[in-house]
C-alpha cells in the first residue's frame, strides 16, 4: 500500500487548514453559498435531504487496518454509528455536522486519508479493479499507475474547474471488474507487438442521463507517456467541453459532438506540445510507485490444504460461502475472500463502526493488514491462506458478515436514493430490500447463477443502473415514486448499455416483476447459462410479454 | 483607484477595461489613459490605435481561443483573461497556453470573479496579476499564495514536478 513521505503529509496538513479557513468563513457570512459550494464538494462534502454527506476517497479501494479503525471512530463520534461503501470504491457518511467537518478532515489526515475531489467538477478518485495484484489473470498490477493519477490529479491547478466532474480507472485484468469502458477516461494495460507494456487509452464513456461506451483515443501509450496523454485529453476537455448545459457538459457530449476522429486530432495535437515535457514519467517513479504494491511474503503453500477441504466436506453453510465468495489468488495455498455487505434488510453497502472495527482485526490476522472496497460496495480479504478459511469464516459469522450471496441476484448495487440523496427522484434501498425478501432461499439463488441487478434513485445513475442485467432507475411521474426497467446491461469487458423493457412500474409492482423476469429466463435458459446470455440468446421480447402480460 | 495584486504585492490599478467592441471614439472615456480591450475591439480597430497615447492591452473571454490573438500577443503588455464566473475554468488552460506554448512572457491577469480561494490555482498556471472582485479583501487574499506548500504536478510557477524533486 501507498506510505505518504513528508510531501505527501503537508499536503494533507495545507489542506485540512486552507478547508477549515473556508469553512469558517462560510460560518462568519465571509462566502457566500455558491462561493463555498465547490469548495466544500472538492472536499467531499455535500448538504443533502438531511444533513451534509461527507464522501471520503479511498483511493483506488485500498484501506488498511488503522484506516478502518479509524473510519470506525468517526462513524461512532460524529455519525450515527455506519457509513456507506460507495459504487467508486469510497465511504460516505450520512449525518456528520458541518462545523465538525475540519475536525474529521484531521482525523483522516493522521492515517493518510482525506476527502480531496470525491465531488465537484473536477478528476475525481481514481479506481480499478479490486483483485489488481492478486488476480490470476493480470498482465500487470494498476495499482501503482492508480497512484501515479492519483497525485498527478489532486490539486491538478488547471483542472479544478471541469465542465462537470471526471473519472478515470485503470484496468490490468482481462476480466474487467472496474467498468473501466464507462469512465470519462478509462485505461487498460496492454502489450504492443514488441512485447512492452503500456496503455489503451478511451475516452468519452459514461453512464447518466446519455450512458455511453468510451472510444479508443491511444491504441498504445508508452509508460513514460501516460501523465502527458492524459494531460492533452483533460485540456482538451476544458478548453471545449460545454458549460451551457449541465446535462451536456460531460466528456462523451463533447467526444460525440466533435466526432472521434476530429477529437482524437486534437488530442494528439495537444499532446505533440507537452508529451516529452516534464510531466514525462521517469523510471524512478514508476520504480518508486510499484515499491510500495510488492506481492507481501506469501508462506511456500500448497493449494487445497486439508484444514480446507475437511470442513468443506462437513460444514455446508461454510461450502456455500466457499463456492460463492472465495475466488482463485495467483499465489497457491491462498485466496482471495469477498464479504458480502448486502445482507437483506441491510441498505446495500452499508457498515456500523463495530462491523468497520471487526473487518480491520480480520484483515491484520488474515490478510496482512489490507481490503479493497470493489464498487459493488463489497469488501475484499485480498491475501487468506486457504488453510485458515474456516476459521476467518465462522469470525464473519459471528458480524453478520459471512453473506454468501456475492455476485447473485440479491447482491444488489444500490444507490443511496431518496433516503439520504437530495437529488433523487425515488428511493432505492427500499426497492433492493423488497427484491431480496421476494428471493429469500439461497439454493435458488444459487441456481440462478450470477445476475446483477442494479438500482438507481434517479438520472445520475450512482447505481449504475445502465450495465446492471436487470436495472432498475427511480422516475418521477406526476409527483410519485416509479420505476423503469432496463434488460442486458453488462460492464465487463464487452459492456452493454440495458435497454429499458416499457413502461415504468410503482414501487410495490417491482419484487413481482423481477420475478416474472427471472421466470422467463428460467424457462428459457440452455444448461446453467448466464441470465445476460439467456437474454442475449431471446431478446427483450418474451420479457416484455410476460411482464405486461394481462392478468387472465 | 481599484486594488490589483500584481507579483505578490497589492497595487494600485492604472488599466481601464473596457467591456465592449465598441468604435475607438469610446478611449476618450477611458479613466486614466490605459486601457484592456476585447479581442474583438482590436480586430476591428486595432490599425487605428497607433498614436493612441497611453498603453494599450487586450483581453479574452472565457470562450474565446488563445490562438485567436495571433501577431498580436507581441505587442501585449498584458493579456487579462475573463472569469466570467469563477467556476469557469477554462482560463486556466489558457494561461498556461499562453505561458507554456506561446512562451508569453508579459503580464497575465485575471480579470471578472477572482477570488481568494482561486488565486494559488490561478498563479500555478501563470496568472502573475489578479483584479480582485470588488468585495475582496486583499490583505487576504494575498495569502492565498501559501494555501499549500509545494503541489505534485509541473506547474508555470514549479516546472519541475514533484516525483523530480523527491
Ligand atoms: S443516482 Fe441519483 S438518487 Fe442515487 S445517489 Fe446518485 S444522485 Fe442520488
Amino acid at each position: 500500500m501507498y506510505v505518504y513521505d513528508q510531501y505527501d503529509h503537508q499536503m494533507l496538513a495545507d489542506r485540512v487548514a486552507q478547508f477549515r479557513d473556508q469553512t469558517n468563513r462560510f460560518l462568519d457570512g465571509k462566502l457566500s453559498d455558491s462561493e463555498f459550494l465547490p469548495l466544500r464538494l472538492q472536499n467531499g462534502l455535500y448538504v443533502q435531504r438531511l444533513a451534509p454527506m461527507l464522501r471520503i476517497a479511498v483511493p483506488y479501494g485500498m484501506l488498511s487496518a488503522k484506516q478502518l479503525r479509524k473510519l470506525g471512530l468517526i462513524a461512532r463520534e460524529f455519525d450515527k454509528g455506519y457509513g456507506h461503501f460507495t459504487t467508486r470504491q469510497n465511504i460516505q457518511f450520512n449525518w456528520p455536522a458541518l462545523e465538525d467537518v475540519p475536525d474529521i478532515l484531521a482525523h483522516l489526515a493522521e492515517v493518510e486519508m482525506h476527502a480531496i475531489q470525491t465531488s465537484g467538477n473536477c478528476i475525481r478518485n481514481t479506481t480499478t479493479d479490486q483483485f489488481a495484484g492478486v488476480a490470476v489473470d493480470e498482465l500487470e498490477d494498476a495499482r501503482p499507475y492508480c497512484e501515479i493519477i492519483r497525485q498527478w490529479s489532486t490539486f491538478h491547478p488547471e483542472f479544478a474547474f471541469l465542465p462537470r466532474k471526471f473519472k478515470i480507472a485503470v484496468c490490468g485484468t482481462k476480466i474487467d471488474q472496474a467498468a473501466t469502458q464507462v469512465h470519462d477516461i478509462g485505461i487498460y494495460l496492454t502489450k504492443n507487438a514488441a512485447g512492452e507494456v503500456g496503455f489503451r487509452i478511451l475516452a468519452g464513456g459514461g453512464l447518466g442521463r446519455t450512458p455511453v461506451i468510451g472510444v479508443e483515443i491511444f491504441d498504445f501509450v508508452e509508460k513514460a507517456h501516460l501523465l502527458t496523454a492524459l494531460e492533452a485529453i483533460m485540456r482538451v476537455y476544458n478548453r471545449e467541453g460545454r458549460r451551457d448545459n449541465k446535462y451536456k457538459a460531460r466528456i462523451k457530449i463533447l467526444v460525440k459532438e466533435t466526432g472521434v476522429e476530429a477529437f482524437r486530432e486534437k488530442v494528439m495535437h495537444e499532446w505533440a506540445q507537452v508529451k516529452n515535457g516534464a510531466q514525462t514519467l521517469t523510471d524512478d517513479e514508476i520504480n518508486r510507485c510499484k515499491s510500495f504494491f510488492t506481492a507481501p511474503d506469501y508462506a511456500a503453500l500448497e493449494d487445497n490444504p486439508a484444514a480446507l477441504s475437511d470442513p468443506l466436506g462437513s460444514d455446508a453453510l461454510f461450502a456455500s460461502w466457499v463456492d460463492q465468495n472465495v475466488t482463485p489468488h495467483k499465489q497457491p495455498g491462498y485466496a482471495i475472500v469477498t464479504v458480502c455487505l448486502k445482507e437483506t434488510g441491510v441498505a446495500p453497502g452499508d457498515v456500523t463502526d463495530t462491523q468497520l472495527d471487526h473487518i480491520a482485526d480480520l484483515a491484520e490476522e488474515f490478510s496482512y493488514g489490507e481490503v479493497r472496497v470493489t464498487h459493488h460496495q463489497n469488501v475484499v480479504l485480498a491475501d487468506v491462506r486457504q488453510d485458515q478459511l474456516y476459521t476467518l469464516w465462522k469470525k464473519l459469522n459471528q458480524q453478520s458478515l459471512a453473506s454468501d450471496n456475492l455476485g447473485l441476484l440479491t447482491d444488489m448495487i444500490c444507490c443511496p436514493g431518496g433516503d439520504y440523496c437530495a437529488l433523487a427522484n425515488a428511493k432505492s434501498i427500499p426497492i433492493a430490500e423488497s427484491i431480496q425478501r421476494e428471493f429469500p432461499d439461497i439454493n435458488e439463488l444459487k441456481q440462478l447463477g450470477n445476475i446483477r441487478i442494479n438500482i438507481s434513485g434517479c438520472m445520475n445513475a450512482c447505481g449504475h443502473h445502465h450495465v446492471g442485467n436487470i436495472g432498475i432507475l427511480g422516475v418521477d411521474k406526476k409527483g410519485e415514486e416509479f420505476y423503469q426497467v432496463s434488460l442486458g446491461g453488462s460492464s465487463q469487458h464487452e459492456a452493454s448499455l440495458g435497454k429499458i423493457i416499457g413502461p415504468s412500474f410503482s414501487q410495490e409492482e417491482i419484487p413481482a416483476v423481477v420475478h416474472k423476469l427471472i421466470e422467463v429466463f428460467k424457462a428459457n435458459r440452455h444448461g446453467d447459462e448466464e441470465f445476460l446470455s439467456t437474454y442475449q440468446r431471446i431478446g427483450i421480447e418474451p420479457f416484455k410479454e410476460k411482464v405486461y402480460a394481462k392478468a387472465d | 483607484m481599484p486594488k490589483l495584486i500584481r507579483n505578490g504585492e497589492i497595487v494600485d490599478d492604472h488599466w481601464s477595461v473596457l467591456k465592449e467592441a465598441t468604435g475607438p471614439e469610446v478611449l476618450t472615456t477611458v479613466p486614466g489613459k490605459n486601457f484592456i480591450a476585447p479581442l474583438k475591439f482590436w480586430k476591428f480597430y486595432g490599425n487605428e490605435l497607433q498614436d493612441y497615447y497611453g498603453e494599450k492591452a487586450l483581453w479574452l473571454d472565457s470562450d474565446e481561443d488563445v490562438n485567436d490573438i495571433g501577431d498580436l500577443l507581441n505587442d501585449m503588455p498584458i493579456i487579462a483573461l475573463n472569469f466570467p464566473v469563477f467556476s469557469d475554468g477554462r482560463a486556466y488552460s489558457k494561461a498556461r497556453e499562453l505561458r507554456e506554448k506561446f512562451g508569453y512572457q508579459g503580464e497575465i491577469r485575471a480579470i471578472g470573479d477572482v477570488l481568494r480561494d482561486q488565486i494559488y490555482f490561478m498563479s500555478r498556471c501563470g496568472f502573475d496579476a489578479f483584479a480582485l472582485r470588488h468585495d475582496q479583501d486583499a490583505e487576504a487574499c494575498l495569502q492565498a499564495f501559501n494555501d499549500f506548500h509545494t503541489g505534485y504536478q509541473a506547474s508555470v510557477v514549479e516546472p519541475t514536478p514533484l516525483f523530480r524533486r523527491r
